[in-house]
């Protein structure tokens, strides 16, 4: 047909392709590269080509593989039970009451909230001199004595993944929310109709018209929460003794020690095992806006 | 039907639930506030109190007299504002080639900005350190708006993509028709209709930027360190003070809490409207 082929469209996609080429895709195939050198900026002399010495050295150091463990834990229990708090919530919001738009607004800003901020409020509610949750829990009774809870190895991971938990909690209940109120009323006119009780509502129409909303969203969260630094590191820094150390807070202690080698491996090592995720969350992603169209 | 009293007592039952969620949920930032406004005496004091006996905002002009707040908070807004506007006018073009035209390598084009989203941050950090290095920008605020648009352009492209998608393109064509070119139809048609959504899209992106902070603490240096790296510093530098920490808490909070009830409404809208179709 001899179409002549209209320039536009690329020329509007250049400038952010561009953007995104130098600071995403140059800086992959660097780390690609650093991982396979020795790069240790404290050893500049021995900067060099090793092959695969890097991996090799990493998949047999314990720490890593300790931190591998502790992100699976970080991102299971975590995103498990911020998508359960996150349903309740949104069922809770769903139902028509005084105030809800405001209650709605209010209950997400967690979510919003720096990491930071999220790693220095919560270090404060947990201090082991001062701390309110030390002063709560011997109102209740709970605890005898003063808990040091980011100190002790055994509380720390807990208390972490608490954090995070309450972080992601607003997340899940935007989502949900937008999804519950889809589903056509008449579905559950027609339940009544039949009998059904609030249980089989539930797992007859809620559950299974939120399907989507729920896969896309986990999806979403478990790659955000595996890859998030800045809370467990304004926490602990990944300690007492790493026992909150996941892999990308070990990556980011690397890197400040200046084994960028190492480091890199390390990263590159978790951008495969969250490729997995992330191939599934983009087919699912990409099927939805077909349809959509 | 719904005043029997097993109905009354499962209404009680879930704002009860409602109730301890939203305590939950919101306690941190109450306590962080009343920390903030307690005089030293009584943050460390023997008895934990839930109100101060005496409030003072001490702690709020001590941040700015002796830590000298105010360049952290400039910085941030540096940076955020002009993130904000690189990110929305770069995605904004590309948004409407995507929503507007069907081209060669389009679905590919795409999926190569939603894979942007799923780096390891951390896989990113070093490599940029050294490529920001090398283009002298390292430690100068343009290190951190190169670095945050590795993910607010293709999370600002895929927003901008929905709410373009929604809108039909018979509005452009009916003033394409009338003689203007593409570029006059999209400024005086499109871009009104749009505004709301941009206007959301960049206060998310206001937002992340203002919150970062993994990239911040690499990138800058003590002149223009942004208030995430502000706060974190504030515990080294003066051991650790909980006044005046807080009080940073809430002044970094507040802002982000305007814009989000701003931008609330169409923000959501956009954020759940690629997973609730289909």
């Amino acid at each position: 047909m001899g179409r002549k082929r209209n320039p536009w469209p690329y020329l509007l996609v250049a400038p952010a392709l561009l953007t995104v080429l130098t600071v995403v895709f140059i800086p992959v195939v660097n780390a690609v590269s650093m991982s396979f050198q020795s790069y240790d900026l404290r050893r500049p002399s021995r900067i060099g080509f090793i092959g695969l010495g890097n991996y090799a050295e990493v998949l047999s150091d314990p720490l890593f593989w300790q931190s591998v463990w502790k992100t699976v834990v970080w991102v299971g229990v975590g995103v498990g039970f911020q998508f359960l708090f996150g349903f309740i919530l949104a069922l809770l919001l769903n139902r028509r009451f005084f105030g809800r738009g405001i209650v709605r607004s209010i209950s997400l800003i967690p979510w919003v909230t720096p990491g930071v901020l999220i790693g220095l409020m919560w270090r404060w509610i947990y201090d082991g001199s001062y701390g309110v949750l030390n002063d709560i829990l011997l109102r209740l009774g709970i605890i005898r004595d003063y808990v040091p809870f980011l100190a002790r190895g055994d509380t720390a991971f807990p208390a972490v993944i608490l954090t995070i938990i309450w972080q992601g909690i607003p997340f899940f209940a935007l989502m949900i929310l937008a999804g519950l109120q889809g589903i056509p009323e008449e579905l559950y006119d027609a339940a009544d109709v039949d009998g059904a009780n609030g249980v089989q509502k539930l797992f007859r129409i809620t559950i299974p018209s939120l399907r989507n909303v729920i896969f896309v969203t986990t999806l979403l969260r478990i790659i955000w929460v595996s890859n998030s630094v800045d809370v467990i590191f304004n926490l602990t820094e990944g300690g007492p003794a790493y026992a909150t150390q996941t892999l990308s807070v070990y990556v980011f202690n690397k890197g400040n020690s200046l084994n960028l080698g190492y480091a890199a491996t390390m990263s590159i090592l978790l951008a495969l095992m969250l490729s997995s995720v992330a191939v599934v969350y983009l087919r699912r992603i990409f099927r939805n806006q077909e349809a959509a169209r | 039907m719904k005043r029997s009293p097993a109905g009354a007592a499962k209404n009680l039952v879930s704002y009860l639930l409602l109730a301890g969620m939203l305590v939950f949920l919101l306690f941190p930032f109450y306590w962080t506030f009343v920390t903030s406004i307690k005089p030293e005496s009584e943050l460390y004091g023997k008895t934990v109190t839930y109100w101060p006996r005496k409030a003072t905002f001490e702690s709020y002009t001590r941040l700015f007299s002796d830590y000298n707040f105010i360049r952290p908070m400039t910085n941030s807004l540096i940076v955020a504002a002009s993130t904000t506007l690189v990110s929305l006018t770069v995605s904004l073009l590309a948004a409407y080639s995507f929503s507007r035209f069907q081209f060669k390598g389009r679905k590919f084009l795409m999926t190569l900005f939603l894979t942007n989203n799923m780096f390891p941050t951390v896989l990113l950090l070093i490599p940029l350190y050294a490529i920001m290095r090398k283009l002298g920008i390292l430690y100068t605020p343009f290190a951190l708006i190169l670095a945050y648009t590795t993910f607010t352009i293709p999370f600002s492209i895929w927003l901008l993509n929905g709410y373009l998608a929604d809108l039909p393109p018979s509005l452009e064509e009916a003033a394409m028709v009338d003689g203007a070119n593409r570029a006059q139809a999209f400024v005086r048609i499109v871009l009104p209709v749009l505004m709301p959504c941009i206007v959301a899209t960049g206060a998310y992106v206001f937002m992340t930027s203002w919150n970062e902070y993994t990239f911040a603490v690499m990138f800058t240096n003590e002149a223009n360190r942004t208030i995430p790296v502000s706060l974190k510093n504030l515990i080294g530098q003066l051991g650790v003070e909980w006044g005046m920490l807080t009080a940073g808490g809430i002044i970094t909070i507040v802002p982000v809490c305007f814009m989000f009830f701003f931008a609330q409404k169409r923000l959501i809208e956009g954020l759940t409207a690629g997973a609730v179709k289909g």
